[in-house]
């Protein structure tokens, strides 16, 4: 899997996304920080979904290196308990069918489906889907 | 200490004005302003000036007269306006200068504003993913708070409405065309719940405000307009803002996530020695319709939860308890980032002189407050009492 930064996912079977936790608070945030005040912690697969929107215009490129050919998509931030609430893609579901509270798990989606080696972003799916859902 | 007095405003009308640069509409608004406190250009001994996307705020210099006057430029996001005026009441207050300028302009592409991810301390991927995009986390901010609070989605619509009703009678304003709830509420989804009539637009305009002691106010013979509060703050641990990758988990349910502008609106609460309750008109960051709604709560108007009720009762009409946004605030007026949190004060100040016209709050209001707030987490308040 080609990530779209280096350090964001632990590379295991199920990969995690690696948060940073303040060593002198147990703050937990993700991306993890740079320097000596956050360490590494990979964070839990699971959560519920805290808030979320759907994206329906083609944000600006640069930044945006999404395909040109757009569709909108879903995005929200997923509480992970005692950890932190993170935001990531909302896949696999119906737009119509996405509300608060839902129980959801840990994907990974390509930026652009259509490539050939595509980079890939975190998102959450409905639990119980699987990884190749 | 002596008070900080308001004794000139001038605006160029926000929107597009093509052919104009930014800058043109800056020096439009000071010339306005000058003539409103009646004073010339050579006067001013100092000035703060706001810009985000249209250039260097001194660079006006050359059109306005090259007097060798002390001119700061300001650059603070969406409270770049702010952060101005905060700075030109600090010079007369220390009693360094009696008499400077705050300015703001600006004049931004059309769509939706282009944030980088390095300017705000954030990885690359982050933009590259799709997520540095305000109307996005504006949108689940309002999500969340519809969800803990029950608000609805027709009260959505009665802001954006209330917005486009009194900007008819605001000539700077940019959207002066009502429209009804329906269309607002039925108009195509630009990121859910908000529809397209509900969010404001990157634009253009410009402000100028002359700042005076109040000895030097009365040797004018203007109306006193004092400014009795400027704060200008960021944000404490726990807060939710725009481009954040993650948030911090609600360790305390049931109190209210802290953010920069309650810290900023309680400050200026103090230093002004009132409370919301004796406020006669409100100008609220109003991006989308739902951050005016959040923002009556976080400002201390109302608890979480009862703008449902205000809104429905009218309460923030012109007529109503605490008018809120008497010039269709940045839903009619658009937002050029160094102009906007400065409009809300020249609104202020023509309310308080009693200049509203059709939009004019009714029984002689004394007492204006503005609030902005702005990424990553910014926020500036102002209290004026005449």
């Amino acid at each position: 899997m080609q990530a779209i930064a280096e350090g964001l996912f632990t590379d295991e079977h199920l990969p995690r996304l690696v948060g940073g936790r303040n060593v002198a608070t147990g703050r937990v945030v993700f991306p993890c920080p740079s320097g000596s005040d956050f360490e590494p912690w990979p964070l839990r697969r699971e959560g519920t979904l805290w808030s979320f929107t759907i994206q329906r215009y083609r944000p600006k490129s640069p930044p945006y290196a999404g395909p040109d050919a757009f569709r909108p998509w879903a995005v929200g931030y997923i509480e992970l308990a005692d950890e932190t609430i993170v935001e990531a893609r909302i896949v696999n579901v119906e737009f119509t069918d996405i509300a608060i509270g839902m129980p959801l798990e840990l994907t990974f989606v390509p930026l652009d489906p259509a490539a050939a080696d595509p980079v890939m972003i975190h998102a959450f799916q409905p639990i119980g889907l699987g990884p190749k859902a | 200490m002596s008070d900080v007095c308001i004794v000139g405003v001038g605006i160029h009308p926000f929107g597009r004005t093509d052919g104009l640069s930014g800058i043109d509409q800056g020096v439009f608004a000071v010339r306005q302003a000058l003539g409103d406190a009646g004073i010339d250009w050579p006067a001013i001994q100092f000035a703060y000036g706001g810009s985000d996307s249209a250039g260097n705020p001194d660079t006006m210099v050359d059109r306005l007269g090259l007097t060798g006057v002390q001119f700061i430029n300001v650059r603070n996001g969406c409270a770049a306006g702010g952060s101005a005026l905060f700075s030109a009441q600090m010079a007369i207050k220390s009693g360094e200068f009696d008499i400077g300028m705050a300015v703001g302009f600006d004049k931004h592409p059309r769509g939706a504003f282009n944030a980088l991810p390095s300017e705000y301390n954030l990885p690359d991927w982050y933009g590259e993913a799709g997520y540095m995009i305000t109307t996005q986390f504006f949108a689940a901010k309002i999500k969340r708070y519809m969800h803990e609070y029950g608000i609805s989605p027709t009260s959505l619509g009665r802001v954006a409405n209330k917005a486009f009703r009194n900007a008819v009678h605001a000539p700077h304003a940019w959207r002066r065309e009502p429209v009804d709830i329906e269309t607002i509420l039925e108009a195509p989804m630009v990121s859910d719940p908000y529809t397209k009539f509900m969010f404001c637009s990157p634009a253009e305009g410009g402000v100028a405000l002359i700042l005076a002691s109040e000895k030097k106010a009365r040797e004018l013979g203007k109306p006193i307009i004092r400014l009795k509060a400027a704060t200008m703050r960021t944000r404490p641990p726990g807060s939710f803002e725009v481009f954040a990758p993650s948030l911090d988990v609600d360790r305390t349910p049931g109190t209210p996530r802290g953010s920069a502008t309650r810290i900023a609106s309680a400050d200026a609460f103090r230093l002004a020695g009132i409370g919301p309750d004796d406020i006669d008109v409100a100008q609220l960051q109003d991006t989308e319709a739902g951050a005016e709604i959040m923002h009556m709560a976080e400002n201390g108007f109302c608890k979480d939860g009862e703008q449902e009720a205000w809104l429905a009762e009218g309460r923030t009409e012109i007529r109503g308890q605490l008018p809120v946004n008497t010039d269709g605030g940045c839903l009619a007026c658009g937002e050029p980032i160094g102009a906007s949190g400065l409009r809300q004060v020249y609104e202020n100040v023509v309310q308080l002189r009693g200049d509203g016209g059709g939009r004019q709050v009714p029984g002689n209001p004394k007492t204006a407050y503005t609030h902005v707030y702005g990424a990553p987490g910014v926020s500036a308040v102002t209290i004026l009492e005449r």
